[in-house]
């Protein structure tokens, strides 16, 4: 009888060995993430809990982590929102000829990846006389314009009363005071839920680690805007916050080659965006969801 | 199966003072360790299937996280697929064990209360999977203490998810706490005093509605998904729920006379085969429901439901899936309605795994994948999941059933007498010749 039970101790212990081995044996690719994480990073605290001396320390790490990984010194700035600005942007459909240069400046602004040709702004070529999306197609490919078609790019519509921000389980994504939904990348569980409540596909996830050639990446970035994304994260335009907290364009409107495009702050009586919202008839894309959008669209003619 | 509370309060029925658990708890759980090993040839050779099964999933998961979720179909298109597809469903049979929960304690089965743990167990098992489900989805599981109350920055009471941390965790430690409340009393050969699981039996019977409800929630306040912006999910969610809880117990309680001493009382059977013949067709009336608001309208609003019935545009990739699921169902409910079929025991069975598959497309691959398709901006991206997702699905299902198979070992073994501290008294239910002196306890 002991025999017996000394043998099955035995079995149990040898068995016991075998699974915990041949499951660590299975589990061994995910050394190779962990190893690209350091602890400061998994530690570290939300956006907007960080002081400003471990915001410092966190903005050095991420460029070291870009010199190493990217082999690119960048500068990652932190540009926070200024006191009596509120954002806005509208898009003359009547000019818009679907070019997708502003596809392409978002594509190389933002440092997005590569080989997917990843961008925030999708353009929808839509059948005159009808606002019906159905019946238009992001994936038009040839000359523009075509005789019975309007453009129509659609982009994050930075929502005052945003699906996605509301959400999100982490409070990893909120609306800045100058009206700019951003994303804290380094706070983000890579769920979706956003990406699923969003009625614009304005979010984009990063499926795999982004891949740039160290000469193509813009060294121009910010912390909740254009910084290289990690992998696994969620995304989404920041109306290039990195430019236009600091008075300068989104690169969107930079590329267009028809002013199709109007940005600016409404608080400013002077502004451009102000005379449109005040002059055209503008609308908002799905305003029957009750969003709010801070992106309108208006006819010229 | 922990339970604190039992460590330290006095048991009002015994006249030992608490503190004799301090060595009685821990002896209990070193049994339980030794009994999860030892088995017949077909348990081994279950538990080996079962193993290697969740190697391949925990190697296939390991793969998506070192080079990112690049590897499964998602795309920013279609962000949710087969694991929340299966989250959503594993929630719905988790919540459907209470069916056995409510006759048991509301209406006094005697012949349900008998197996009832078997519910509870099943709910444990259910919910393991569930959560493993999200932690497969979650792009970043390394920063998963950011969801966690306190730690964090949980975003409650806004998220939906939030709650669903709550309610589905909360679900999960009321069951453990009942199930192995109940395991450990009868181990030690004492009534379970009710002070200390009944309130929790009552409160989990509405914390089962709670779980499905919310996570119904997380989709039908969408609105930017029409496909799931509907105030029918919810109640079609626990419908279905009923449907599956039940039909996988009935077939569980079919195949535990084959392995187990325990005797499954006839009644309990008969019990859930009556609530299925209810909760089947209504089920099968939601969706009736639902499909004739999305077709009579038409308009943009009906074109998941055009893409997911018939095809869209030249894409009909769910098709097949989703009239399947609907003709198990059909066949299902004319089964249970049949007297002349499901007598049968084999005609019975077959439509009880029909219809646990019908459930499992309605509301996975037939649910979540249509809401994305098309797109907010109507575009149409096929999605059909990738052999990674596929091993990690399996994976994830075999070690929720090992561990379905462990807990209902312990369970049963309680409520026979097998698993007994030594010179603790024989209870109602023990089978005669079943409380054996096996050989560990000759170790200790």
């Amino acid at each position: 009888m002991a025999d017996d039970i000394k043998r099955r101790v035995a079995l149990k212990v040898i068995g016991t060995t075998l699974g915990v081995g041949a499951f660590a044996k299975a589990l061994a690719p995910i050394a190779q993430f962990t190893e690209n994480t350091s602890v400061g990073e998994f530690l570290q605290k939300h956006y907007r809990e960080l002081s400003s001396t471990e915001l410092a320390t966190v903005l050095a790490r991420l460029e070291a982590d870009t010199k190493k990984n990217y082999g690119r010194e960048v500068t990652i700035q932190d540009i926070r929102p200024q006191a009596g600005v509120q954002f806005a942007y509208a898009l003359n459909l009547s000019v818009c000829i679907g070019c997708r240069r502003c596809v392409e400046a978002c594509h190389v602004e933002n440092n997005h990846d590569r080989a997917s040709h990843n961008s925030y702004i999708r353009v929808l070529e839509m059948e005159q006389g009808s606002m019906d999306m159905g019946r238009g197609r992001a994936d038009y490919d040839h000359a523009v314009p075509e005789d019975g078609k309007f453009y129509m790019p659609v982009q994050c519509q930075q929502c005052e009363n945003a699906p996605c921000t509301k959400v999100c389980p982490v409070e990893a994504t909120w609306q800045e005071p100058d009206g700019i939904v951003v994303v804290d990348y380094n706070w983000c569980i890579g769920c979706r839920y956003c990406e699923a409540a969003c009625p614009y596909h304005a979010r984009r996830f990063n499926w795999k680690k982004p891949v740039i050639p160290a000469d193509e990446i813009n060294p121009n970035q910010s912390y909740l805007s254009n910084r290289i994304r990690p992998q696994g994260v969620v995304e989404k335009c920041t109306f290039c916050l990195h430019k236009t907290r600091q008075g300068q364009l989104p690169a969107c409107l930079e590329a267009c080659p028809t002013g199709a495009r109007v940005f600016g702050n409404v608080l400013d009586p002077n502004s451009s965006i102000r005379w449109v919202l005040e002059n055209k008839r503008v609308f908002v894309l799905k305003e029957e969801l009750g969003t709010r959008p801070r992106f309108f669209y208006f006819f010229d003619k | 199966m922990t339970k604190g509370t039992t460590l330290t309060e006095r048991d009002a029925e015994s006249p030992e003072p608490a503190t004799q658990h301090l060595l009685s708890y821990p002896r209990f759980l070193l049994t339980v360790a030794w009994r999860a090993t030892e088995g017949t040839w077909v348990f081994y050779a279950w538990m080996t299937l079962l193993t290697a099964i969740a190697l391949v999933g925990a190697n296939a998961w390991a793969q998506q996280m070192a080079s990112g979720m690049a590897v499964t179909a998602l795309t920013d298109h279609v962000s949710w697929g087969l694991y929340i597809a299966n989250f959503t469903f594993l929630v719905g049979l988790a919540a459907g064990g209470v069916m056995m929960v409510v006759p048991a304690y509301l209406y006094e089965d005697h012949d349900m209360h008998d197996v009832v743990i078997i519910g509870e167990l099943l709910a444990v098992a259910a919910l393991i999977m569930a959560l493993a489900f999200v932690i497969v989805d979650l792009g970043r599981p390394d920063r998963f203490w950011h969801m966690m109350p306190f730690i964090g920055r949980f975003h409650w009471p806004v998220s939906m998810l939030s709650w669903d941390v709550l309610v589905l965790n909360g679900y999960l430690l009321l069951n453990l706490h009942v199930s192995g409340y109940l395991i450990y009393m009868r181990y030690l050969g004492r009534r379970p005093n009710p002070r200390w699981y009944v309130p929790f039996v009552f409160l989990s019977i509405v914390w089962a509605f709670s779980i499905h409800t919310v996570t119904a929630f997380l989709y039908s306040g969408l609105g930017g998904r029409p496909f799931w912006n509907s105030a029918l999910l919810a109640p079609r969610f626990l419908a279905s729920a009923f449907v599956t809880g039940p039909a996988f117990i009935v077939l569980v309680l079919q195949v535990i006379p084959k392995f187990s001493k325990f005797r499954v009382p006839e009644g309990a059977v008969q019990r859930l085969l009556s609530i299925m013949r209810v909760t089947v067709l209504i089920n099968l009336f939601m969706l009736a429901s639902e499909l004739f608001t999305l077709f009579y309208g038409g308009g943009a609003h009906a074109a998941s439901g055009i893409y997911l019935f018939f095809g869209l545009h030249g894409h009909a990739e769910l098709v097949p899936w989703i009239w399947t699921a609907v003709t198990f169902n059909i066949f299902a409910a004319i089964v249970l309605l049949t007297p002349a079929l499901y007598r049968s025991r084999a005609v019975l069975n077959t439509a009880l795994v029909l219809t646990f598959i019908g459930v499992w497309i309605e509301k996975g691959m037939g649910l979540i994948v249509p809401g994305f398709i098309p797109s907010t901006l109507h575009e149409i991206v096929p999605y059909l999941p990738s052999t990674v997702e596929w091993k990690v699905c399996a994976g994830i299902w075999a070690a929720g059933l090992a561990v379905f198979t462990l807990a209902l070992k312990f369970g049963l073994q309680a409520m026979t007498g097998e698993l007994r501290a030594p010179g603790a008294p024989a209870l109602d239910g023990d089978v005669a010749g079943a409380a054996l002196t096996t050989t560990e306890e000759t170790a200790q």
